[in-house]
């Protein structure tokens, strides 16, 4: 086992179960090494929703709650604020987040409590066996949609920076050095951070909407497909149209964060 | 019992009272008739105690938050009425699984769906033992008073860190919204979050005790690497969900440590009940025109007692079955179709006559409603 495995991974939970070519492990992967190199293992409370990503946490040797589907963000709502010492990481899923949690993350982004969430987007429901999800691109085949998608996809991203997220950050598994440093940076920001990851998922999204279960072909699709957000604003419009851009989105310092506030609250209440 | 202070107020503050004296520290929570005072007297007095106060989008994240704020260190609490209460089954359940201690407190109102936002019921007594999803055992008071409202929230929570379990206080628009006398006690007994005793290198956070209690809650930050997780899990944390005897064990301890006649989880208050032909049992704001219309029976000379369960789950089979198996007839008034009744029935014998007094609509018994049934 690799010497960073060995020491952040909890060998009781292992293996993971996640399918041979999925890029969930690539954050797995990054986030322990970000945690490492920031040495804050100790300060961490992870929480996970449902589906694939939800899992992550699990397989890291922290203090995790595995929580109900969608309601990742509400429970570290309660961790973070009954001890802002903690430094909480939710990890979700396109589904959990934008589904079934969707009024959780406009809110949590809202109050700009200082929570990092990581959703991985794999524009499926992958764990369910392959249903259609509120990012899967209209058109698409998936096992709810057989004749094509009839709805038009959500840009959680955007979503995030509409609703007061403070630092927002896209990235796909095809960039994991994107992934490490906007993990790192989301942990030290002060605030709601978004850390959006597209991430392939072989074995569902894969086969049924892009049309190859090889990882390597669709990582090479992530990479091509991507762009990232200072080139972009030198591109036209149509040719960003179809493009996943990637890179920080948005940064903001000045918004206050809700567990001072709260804390200062009690200062004032007390005259 | 040395009084503090002695106010008039409202049963919902009553709860809040309760609540921080019992060491409540964290609140999250969404307005909803007739529960909003709860809500609203935290968001004044949590501040000034060292607490937080939220306001969620909704019930399922208020209850998702009390149990992150559980595991943070935090004694939290919410509260609720009906639709509100249906959207938090799913958590309770969590927490069951989990073994997180909160308390929810439910002041009824009438259903189903919307119904009756303003008028009082004791519909969601069911709800409150079978609500969310699979086999679990959870704790419920039912308050029949301000005064009660205090003194079984602070119950409620000492329950919750001893069982390690979401305990429910089931209280009514009565109760809520009446304003009486509240003689608050000068000294409180509380139960403290107890930190594991096993030493570090050997807890296990869900290693049971012979009692099928669990050893000490730690928070998260303590250094333990805690995995709470809603799936079936041994004593590490970790899922069993494949292992059909693992996953059946926990389940049924979830259970047991709640229901074994040795958990003590029982409160009872009795009256009248040596000589009786006619037992009433009763709870809650009923409890209270039960008693009256008991006390108009003895004055009339009718062998007539009052069972009044102030720990409804777990239903006091023992304590119930000896009390009436010497009557001749049990009465059981409720704000509701009838359903604690059912239990009743299920611990009488043939020859008794269990009769049960339903009244839907949202208004109390009147005493004498229940008199006219104990006399026919």
């Amino acid at each position: 086992m690799h010497p960073i495995a060995e020491k952040h991974l909890r060998k009781s939970a292992l293996p993971t179960l996640l399918c041979p070519g999925c890029g969930h492990g690539t954050v797995l992967n990054a986030f322990v090494r970000a945690v490492d190199e920031l040495g804050i293992v100790d300060e961490l409370g992870l929480v996970g929703g449902i589906g694939c990503s939800g899992w992550i946490p699990v397989f890291v040797n922290a203090d995790v709650m595995h929580v109900l589907h969608g309601r990742a963000i509400p429970t570290a709502t309660g961790l973070k604020l009954s001890n802002p010492c903690l430094k909480v990481v939710v990890f979700t899923g396109d589904g959990d987040c934008c589904g079934i949690g969707g009024n959780h993350f406009l809110h949590g982004a809202r109050r700009n409590l200082d929570l990092t969430v990581i959703m991985l987007d794999n524009h499926i429901y992958g764990m369910t066996g392959g249903q259609v999800a509120p990012t899967t691109p209209k058109g698409a085949r998936t096992q709810t949609s057989p004749y094509g998608n009839p709805e038009a996809s959500l840009d959680a991203s955007a979503v995030a920076i509409s609703c007061g997220a403070t630092y927002v950050a896209r990235w796909t598994t095809a960039h994991p050095k994107g992934i490490f440093k906007a993990i790192k940076e989301g942990i030290q920001h002060k605030g709601f951070s978004f850390i959006h990851v597209v991430s392939q998922c072989p074995t569902q999204a894969g086969r049924y909407i892009y049309g190859t279960g090889d990882p390597v072909e669709l990582l090479q699709f992530l990479k091509k497909g991507s762009v990232p957000v200072a080139k972009a604003k030198k591109m036209s419009a149509e040719d960003v149209q179809d493009k996943i851009l990637v890179g920080k989105l948005h940064e903001d310092h000045d918004r206050p964060e809700l567990s001072q506030e709260l804390y200062a609250l009690m200062e004032k209440a007390r005259g | 019992m040395k009084t503090e202070e002695v106010v008039i107020g409202q049963g919902n503050e009553a709860c809040v009272r309760g609540a921080i004296r019992a060491g409540c520290r964290f609140f999250a929570g969404y307005p909803i008739t007739p529960a909003s005072e709860i809500a609203e007297l935290m968001s004044v007095e949590l501040p000034k105690n060292q607490g937080i106060f939220i306001q969620m989008e909704d019930e399922i994240a208020s209850v998702a938050a009390i149990i992150g704020a559980s595991w943070g260190g935090m004694k939290a609490c919410t509260a609720t009425s009906g639709p509100g209460f249906s959207l938090m089954q799913e958590g309770i359940g969590y927490a069951a699984e989990t073994e997180t201690p909160c308390v929810i407190i439910n002041v009824m109102r009438g259903g189903p769906s919307t119904g009756q936002p303003t008028l009082p019921s004791q519909q969601d007594v069911m709800q409150a033992k079978y609500g969310s999803h699979g086999d679990y055992e959870v704790i419920a008071l039912c308050p029949s008073s301000a005064q009660e409202a205090f003194e079984f929230t602070v119950k409620a929570f000492n329950l919750a860190e001893k069982y390690r379990v979401p305990t429910l206080v089931l209280s009514d628009e009565i109760i809520g919204h009446t304003r009486e006398k509240l003689r608050v006690p000068a000294e409180v007994e509380v139960t403290p979050r107890q930190k594991p005793k096993a030493s570090f290198e050997e807890y296990r956070p869900y290693k049971a005790l012979d009692s099928g209690l669990l050893d000490g809650m730690p928070a998260f930050g303590d250094g333990h690497k805690l995995l709470v997780d809603g799936q079936l899990h041994d004593e590490r944390g970790n899922r069993v969900g494949h292992d059909p005897k693992a996953s059946g064990d926990l389940v049924q301890r979830l259970c047991d440590k709640i229901t074994n006649k040795s958990s003590g989880l029982i409160d009872v208050e009795a009256a009248y009940t040596e000589d009786a032909e006619t037992v009433v049992i009763a709870y809650g704001s009923v409890a209270r025109s039960a008693f009256h219309a008991v006390k108009m029976g003895r004055r009339e000379g009718l062998k007539v007692a009052l069972l009044k369960i102030n720990i409804l789950w777990p239903f006091p089979d023992e304590v119930v079955r000896k009390a009436i198996q010497h009557a001749e007839r049990v009465v059981v008034p409720e704000m509701n179709i009838g359903k604690i009744c059912r239990e009743v029935e299920r611990l009488s014998s043939d020859n008794q006559d269990v009769r049960s007094i339903p009244k839907l609509g949202g208004s109390l018994h009147t005493p004498y409603e229940i008199l006219d049934i104990i006399k026919v």
